[in-house]
């Protein structure tokens, strides 16, 4: 029995729903940053699943792209974070709520 | 063709797919149960710690995927650098143990319980509905044995476009987390 790539996007498709569990529940927005950052790697992962089955580069390329773009995601978030911070002296999104009707 | 070196191929071949295999199943589970743990739990420094464990795991899961420069690129920018960048932000503003279990918005539990089902069921249904049962490919044989230089030379012909523009997204990140950041003096 081996380790056939399917495997792979099974596990990814498994964590990227924890991902999306833990942004629908969560309301400490450190956390839910981490878990987009989970749903990213969980695409990587099929990403690379992907370019495994297929014997293809490519998508181990595009997988890099998203590491780059999620590195600078993480820099501007954590800075809106700190600056909501300074404000309202509090992590959670609820308490974002300057636009509520 | 030496019948000899044939069979030790062959046997070298398989006790690296059961290698691949034992690694699997004895890490599959841990990173799926520390997503979990990073989920649900309520002090978010053991969510980051859990977060990294599970990067580990993905890195390795990227070595035996064949993607070993990706699999460093894992440990250092992911593991390394993004994580700790997580854990000064929640030194910088206290930790606070939110409850968990409690909901502000009433009903949002079950409904986001039901859509994250739906999710998951349909990814999975798309799994095994569509044909994705190959055995993969030797993806060395494919980068000619050097996954470094295959990626650089991909980067630098087909996508050094969108390789330049990472660069000038980086750039653009940098300046506004340092305009974000700044206090402005009356």
């Amino acid at each position: 029995m081996k380790v056939a790539p399917s495997w792979y996007l099974v596990l990814s498709a498994l964590l990227f729903t924890i991902g999306v569990a833990g942004v629908l529940i969560r309301r400490n927005a450190i956390v839910v940053f981490m878990c987009v950052e989970l749903m990213l790697n969980a695409v990587n992962l099929s990403f690379i699943a992907f370019s495994k089955l297929n014997g293809d580069l490519n998508g181990q390329v595009l997988s890099f792209f998203v590491m780059v773009v999620a590195a600078a995601e993480v820099v501007v978030g954590l800075g809106i974070l700190v600056a909501i911070f300074r404000k309202r002296s509090s992590t959670s999104v609820d308490d974002v709520n300057l636009l509520k009707g | 063709m030496n019948p000899v070196s044939t069979a030790s191929v062959l046997a070298a071949t398989t006790a690296a797919q059961r290698a691949e295999l034992i690694i699997f199943v004895i890490l599959a589970p841990v990173s799926v149960l520390t997503a979990l743990g990073m989920v649900l739990n309520r002090n978010a420094v053991y969510s980051a710690l859990l977060l990294v464990v599970n990067f580990f795991c993905l890195a390795v899961f990227y070595v035996l995927l064949q993607a070993q420069f990706l699999a460093v690129v894992q440990v250092i920018v992911y593991a390394g650098a993004i994580m700790v960048l997580f854990l000064f932000v929640l030194m910088l503003l206290g930790i606070s143990n939110e409850d968990v279990l409690k909901e502000t918005i009433r009903g949002q539990r079950p409904v986001a319980a039901v859509l994250v089902a739906l999710l998951l069921a349909g990814v999975v249904w798309a799994l095994f509905t569509k044909p994705f049962s190959g055995a993969g490919v030797d993806l060395n044989r494919v980068a000619n044995g050097d996954n470094v230089r295959a990626i650089g030379q991909l980067l630098f012909t087909r996508y050094v476009f969108a390789f330049e523009t990472t660069g000038l997204l980086l750039v653009v990140a940098a300046v506004g987390a340092l305009v974000l950041g700044k206090r402005r003096r009356p």
